[in-house]
């Protein structure tokens, strides 16, 4: 489709998308970004706007609809926009507002696993993540479900701070984070048992 | 079909073997009147015979053909291929066409199906009466003020049945804009 050349016999038929809602231009009406799509093609490309958007043009597609159905149809679009317009900065806010969780737990004796959360929730990939993790550590670091389902990073070893630096860092994949991202550290000790022993032989 | 298309449905991509690409070529210019004209140039243009293809499967048996990364044609189960609407877009002529009124246009881009009322409306059109198509055609569907098509289905019932009964589901939407596959530009 893209080797667009002289060797072609059947012509392609030009088409323009947008760069913002990736309609056809012709579509961005029924977008829930028109206003968007619009200011992107007047600044991108000022003839299919005015070929679109002036005057002439809007009575002419117009069409067999009749104008009460035709304002129904604009408000239910700017309805629509609204709304998703509402949720993109909902998301942006949660984004915002999202921790990374780092947990450092012991397994046996002197083995400790590095558990990292939430790292799905700025978009960072998670595999390309492990494997840059495992890189660094030289350690075995992999993507598992944790019992809530949600996926997080398990890093062999106890490498806490040095992972809490590398985010602050920002390198590579994990570019994507915003500055300064909050960033929680747990301790989770596997002495329960013992603990809880120890306090039978208190009551005793 | 597509509507809640991710990334999470797309299985692994395979190279396909020199024969069965041989087969699906075949099929598709079966399938394709406009692949088959002037010794399916058109073929030749948008998947070189030389350059092999990759078959993409997704859940719910659905296969997806790529060339560069670039989905040419989907297959769910064995029914026909049927063309991305970014094929379609670029070459028109692939599908038969039929048109919808504008009042339908949002709805369409909501992912629903085509009503009857909204292809015999003033602003629709279907095909007349001795060009009908049956049952089961896959088309383009265009809508009323605009250059390139909207959405591709399947006729529920022939155009001419469409035409008299004029009530309810005409046309199943399969792909439409802004869907799932839709933003895929590649794969």
């Amino acid at each position: 489709m893209a080797e667009a050349s002289t060797s072609q016999v059947v012509p392609q038929k030009d088409i323009v998308y947008c760069g913002i809602c990736q309609f056809p231009v012709e579509y961005c009406e029924f977008s829930n970004s028109f206003k968007r799509c619009k200011q992107w093609l007047e600044e991108e490309l000022p003839e299919v706007y005015i070929s679109l958007y002036s005057e002439n043009a809007l009575k002419d597609k117009m069409g067999s609809l009749s104008v009460e159905a035709e304002k129904k149809l604009e408000q239910d679009v700017a309805k629509n926009e609204a709304k998703a317009e509402k949720k993109a900065l909902k998301e942006i806010e949660q984004k915002k507002s999202s921790k990374i969780t780092i947990i450092r737990e012991e397994r046996t004796k002197r083995k400790v696993t590095t558990h990292i959360q939430n790292l799905d929730a700025f978009s960072v990939e998670l595999k390309p993540a492990a494997k840059l993790f495992a890189q660094k550590f030289a350690t075995g670091a992999s993507v598992t479900k944790n019992p809530q389902g949600k996926d997080e990073i398990v890093v062999q070893g106890d490498v806490t701070d040095e992972v809490e630096d590398m985010l602050h860092a920002r390198q590579k994949v994990l570019s994507v984070l915003p500055e300064k991202v909050k960033v929680i550290k747990e301790d989770k000790k596997k002495k329960k048992a013992n603990v809880e022993g120890a306090e039978d032989g208190h009551q005793e | 079909m597509f509507a809640k298309f991710d990334k999470t449905q797309i299985g692994n991509s395979t190279a396909i073997k020199s024969s069965v690409q041989r087969a699906i070529r075949q099929k598709l210019l079966d399938q394709f009147e406009a692949l088959r004209e002037n010794d399916g140039a058109l073929l030749e243009q948008i998947w070189p015979k030389k350059e092999s293809i990759s078959l993409i499967k997704c859940h719910n048996q659905l296969q997806l053909l790529s060339f560069n990364g670039f989905p040419l044609f989907f297959q769910s189960h064995d029914d026909p291929y049927v063309p991305t609407l970014r094929l379609l877009h670029l070459y028109p002529h692939l599908l038969p066409p039929v048109t919808v009124d504008r009042g339908a246009i949002r709805f369409l881009i909501a992912g629903a199906n085509v009503m009857s009322p909204g292809l015999t409306s003033k602003g629709g059109k279907l095909p007349p009466t001795e060009q009908s198509y049956p049952a089961n055609t896959v088309v383009a569907i265009f809508a009323e003020g605009k250059d390139h098509p909207v959405a591709i289905g399947i006729c529920k019932t022939s155009t001419e049945e469409i035409k008299k009964v004029n009530k309810g589901i005409g046309i199943d939407t399969l792909h439409f804009i802004g869907d799932g596959l839709y933003k895929f530009e590649r794969i």
